[in-house]
């Protein structure tokens, strides 16, 4: 057998921490860090949501067992995935649960769970300990050359991003290997697919020299890494461009700046410090006469819960006024919104618009 | 139609004697059909033996005989160890209607009307044509006397038939009576067998010996060696007075005043009071009595009520008690848990009165069906007419469902319960005169809800921690499902060998056990239940059906009866 890496290690001290315990005929426990908002802090200077450090302990009683023999059968199927170099999404990581008997997962949400613990109790990437996300990383279109290489020979694969036509490249689950060629001034990171496409169709990246990126929803980490090790490497800004509501703010833009509560273990190397947000903000509803929604109460509620717990948005004055100030507006518009002026009104005037008037943007 | 004069009407105007009413009525006092009738005259018997004992200071025995003569007709047989009746009175106490010495006064007796026994004897009468005997010895050196008596229905007088003076032998006091009457023996909840246990439950000073028409002989000997405490007379209250009553009392009373005769009949008044009440009715305090008239006496009914009286004494009554009650029940039913309390006495209308309820958890009792309800009123056993009771009312307007019965609302708990409820006074109001139901006073059904609220709330707390039990027990097999797992999951990971395994499992076991504690154990625990005697009454089919079709049966032939009449 080779050696063993880290995480098997790792793994196996877990393990025997436990087996001592039992073996002393003491209950036994797993520490592993809270994921949440409590446990993360957010400072000016590395940019992302650090980990505070408070650990929850898992001891064995009524009410863990399940959990706790779920999280060593998973630990088991993790180190049994590592030493064979293989690899298992998370949906089939939650199928081989079903040999478990009754400690299989109920449902996929339960066995995520559970690995997301294993995850942040190791200090490891989800990779590393050989699980793998379905979700895709979102569409990249524009001026950039990703160079990857082919599975089979090994050799370097060069992707032109403007040649895609009407469609886009994907971003791969694992972004590490990846290498970047560009001469773009910026990359844009858009919240919907409907406004990719419009941009993408009317070739915007041409005309303003930039890579957008479609990030659908709430980033994945492997569009976050993307994202970062493109601008990292290439040392070129990013501009994002969300619906002007609190979702758009503090879901999208705000996981893909600092990072997520959830895993904050892995929030340095996920995340984009360097991200800045030039709309759609509130001011602008006003300035562009956007149509609106009214805010929902979920919406005042989640906008209300950011300001007092979201450690980013406690940090940012001009996000507090803005959340404030939409709270007052109580109405929220959609990035389609601007069609309202046109179809092409946010690629003719807005966005070179917004991109030219820094003080429009938000932190 | 032909006009008919009021003369030709007064023709058919005459006095209905009380024989000749009960004659038509006798559903009203409990005669409606031959099972029933049976228990009845039974009932009454028995009430008036112990009674009778009670009274003159003597530990009841009594003997109970059922023997079937024919097909439908029984002779029943009540002898009792008290003290005797004289001769002058026996005719009277068996043969005439509202004779007696109980309605005069107020204490906590059974009997209370004076017409149970005789209505007995009438009932036999009627469907036999067979006059009554009674044997009575007063003492040891007297003799025996021995008279058989009808009653005249017409005059509602005795008539005697047969007298005559005897030896006794073996026995140093007592009565006997004998009725041969038209009856139907059935077991069951309504049967005689359940009303002898249901008494000799709830009167544990006394002996009862019983033999039933298939000549099995069964003996409840008393578990007290100590008669209750002797129930007090108390004069009555002046609240309790009805109109009619006070007419009466003023034209009977010695008193000279008015003032005398409230402080000398009532309890509670004193010249104080009285004076006050005289005030209130705009009396005289030195009006005669005699010369009150029936405006002046409803002034002094509006007087009473104005003035504020307090509460007659409540040291006269005397409840079974909630140990005793609580015992009584154990015997009976085999339950994993007991509770039972007694009120405070409360009063109604001027009465005093005691609540006591108790209540038997679980064991033998099904738990799909509604609860069993035990109602007795002075120690009484009451077996028919239960939807009609305010016990039974008291019972279905308590919310179960916080003391983790189920119950659908305003009715019956349904549940593995069976609730005992008695109620002591001197002056039970019945709905009628069979004396089955408690009429529907607001004060005693507050009492009752408040008995059953006190026995409920130690019912929760028994159900919770079953609950809870039954929870941790489950929360134990959990554990030991997934042990397994984690053996199993170390083994991997760890490479371990299946003893190792095994260790792990072993040690988990240990451990779990060891934070958790032992298991406490819940069930029935019942020494003192007596499976022969929870047997007596108990029917020999107890399917549903039968029971129903002989309700049908029954409900039929009252039917018939009252088109008769």
């Amino acid at each position: 057998m080779t050696k063993n890496s880290p995480v098997v290690e790792k793994i196996k001290e877990v393990a025997a921490g436990v087996y001592d315990k039992i073996r002393k005929l003491k209950q036994p426990e797993m520490e592993m860090p809270i994921r949440s908002l409590n446990n993360v802090d957010y400072n000016d200077k590395n940019g992302y949501f650090e980990l505070l450090g408070k650990t929850k302990t898992r001891t064995l009683t009524a009410s863990t067992i399940k959990t706790f023999a779920q999280t060593l059968r998973m630990m088991s199927l993790s180190k049994d995935l590592v030493n064979s170099d293989d690899i298992a999404t998370k949906r089939e990581a939650y199928y081989v649960s079903k040999n478990w008997g009754e400690a299989r997962f109920k449902e996929q949400p339960e066995s995520d769970a559970v690995m997301d613990d294993i995850e942040a109790m190791m200090a490891v990437n989800r990779e590393q300990i050989g699980f793998i996300p379905e979700e895709k990383g979102g569409a990249v279109a524009g001026e950039l050359i990703v160079i990857d290489k082919d599975q089979d020979t090994g050799k370097n694969l060069e992707i032109d991003c403007t040649k895609f036509g009407s469609g886009a490249y994907s971003v791969p689950s694992s972004v590490e290997h990846l290498k970047f060629k560009t001469k773009a001034k910026f990359v844009l990171a858009i919240e919907t697919s409907g406004m990719f496409e419009r941009l993408n169709k009317h070739k915007y990246w041409r005309k303003s020299n930039c890579i957008l990126v479609a990030m659908g929803g709430v980033p994945t980490r492997a569009c976050r890494r993307f994202i970062r090790k493109l601008a990292d490497e290439m040392n070129i800004p990013v501009y994002v461009f969300t619906d002007g509501d609190f979702y758009g703010y503090f879901n999208i833009y705000r996981t893909l700046k600092v990072g997520s509560g959830n895993a904050a273990h892995i929030n340095e190397y996920f995340c984009v410090p360097q991200a800045e947000f030039i709309g759609i903000t509130p001011q602008d509803i006003i300035d562009y006469k956007l149509p609106t929604h009214p805010l929902k109460e979920v919406d005042v509620k989640r906008a209300k819960d950011a300001l007092k717990n979201d450690p980013f948005v406690k940090h940012y004055k001009e996000w507090q006024k803005a959340a404030e100030q939409q709270i007052k507006m109580k109405a929220r518009a959609e990035q389609q919104a601007l069609a309202k002026h046109g179809l092409n009104f946010v690629i003719d005037k807005y966005l070179p618009d917004k991109l030219k008037n820094k003080k429009t943007w938000l932190p | 139609m032909t006009q008919k004069s009021a003369e030709e009407l007064a023709k058919k105007q005459r006095e209905i004697s009380i024989a000749e009413f009960f004659e038509k009525n006798r559903h009203l006092l409990g005669f409606d059909n031959p099972r029933r009738a049976l228990l009845t005259a039974i009932k009454e018997a028995v009430d008036n033996a112990l009674d009778a004992c009670e009274e003159a200071g003597i530990m009841p025995e009594i003997n109970v005989e059922l023997i079937q003569l024919s097909e439908d007709r029984f002779r029943i047989i009540v002898e009792d160890n008290g003290p005797g009746i004289i001769k002058k009175q026996l005719p009277n106490i068996f043969a005439k209607l509202l004779y007696g010495s109980k309605f005069h006064k107020l204490s906590a007796t059974r009997g209370q009307q004076g017409i149970g026994i005789s209505a007995a004897v009438l009932y036999g009468q009627l469907t036999t044509g067979k006059p009554a005997t009674v044997i009575s010895k007063t003492g040891p050196d007297n003799k025996a006397n021995r008279i058989k008596i009808k009653i005249d229905t017409q005059t509602n007088k005795p008539q005697i038939l047969e007298e005559k003076e005897e030896e006794w032998e073996g026995k140093d006091h007592g009565t006997r009576i004998e009725i041969d009457m038209e009856g139907s023996y059935m077991k069951g909840r309504q049967s005689v067998d359940e009303y002898i246990k249901e008494t000799a439950i709830v009167n544990p000073h006394t002996t009862i010996i019983y033999t039933n028409p298939e000549a099995n002989q069964i003996i409840f000997p008393r578990a007290v060696e100590e008669l209750p405490p002797e129930p007090k007379e108390i004069q009555p209250h002046p609240y309790g007075v009805e109109l009619g009553r006070l007419i009466k009392m003023l034209e009977i009373t010695e008193a000279k005043t008015l003032q005398q005769f409230l402080t000398s009949e009532f309890v509670r008044v004193g010249a104080g009071t009285a004076k006050e009440i005289c005030e209130n009715s705009s009396l005289l305090p030195k009006t005669k009595p005699k010369q009150i008239s029936r405006e002046m006496a409803e002034n002094l009914y509006k007087g009473i009520q104005k003035t504020k009286i307090i509460a007659p004494p409540t040291d006269c009554i005397s409840p079974i008690g909630s140990e005793d009650l609580e015992k009584g029940l154990r015997k009976e039913i085999n339950a994993e848990f007991y509770c039972s309390t007694t009120r405070p006495a409360s009063v109604y209308r001027g009465n005093p009165f005691v609540i006591e309820a108790a209540l038997a958890f679980g064991g033998d009792q099904a738990a799909d069906s509604s609860v069993r309800i035990m109602r007795f009123a002075n120690r009484v056993p009451l077996l028919y007419l239960q939807g009609a009771c305010a016990i039974t009312n008291s019972i279905q307007n308590t919310s179960w469902r916080s003391y983790g019965l189920q119950q659908s609302k305003n009715s019956l708990p349904v549940g593995p319960c069976t609730i005992v409820v008695h109620m002591t006074s001197v002056w039970v109001p019945f709905t009628s005169e069979s004396k089955e139901a408690l009429a529907h006073y607001n004060e005693i059904i507050k009492e009752i809800k408040l008995a059953l609220q006190e026995c409920g709330r130690k019912l929760a707390s028994y159900v919770n921690k079953k609950r809870r039990i039954g929870e941790e027990a489950k929360k134990r097999s959990y554990i030991e499902k997934y042990i397994p797992h984690v053996a199993d999951a170390l083994k991997e990971i760890m490479e371990l060998d299946d003893n190792k395994k095994k260790d792990i499992e072993d040690n988990l076991y240990e451990i779990l056990e060891h934070t958790r504690g032992e298991l406490e154990e819940i069930g029935i625990d019942n020494p003192d239940y007596d499976p022969e005697l929870a047997n007596i009454g108990r029917e020999e089919k107890p399917k549903k059906e039968e029971q129903e079709r002989e309700e049908k049966v029954n409900s039929k032939k009252e039917e018939k009866q009252t088109k008769l009449a």
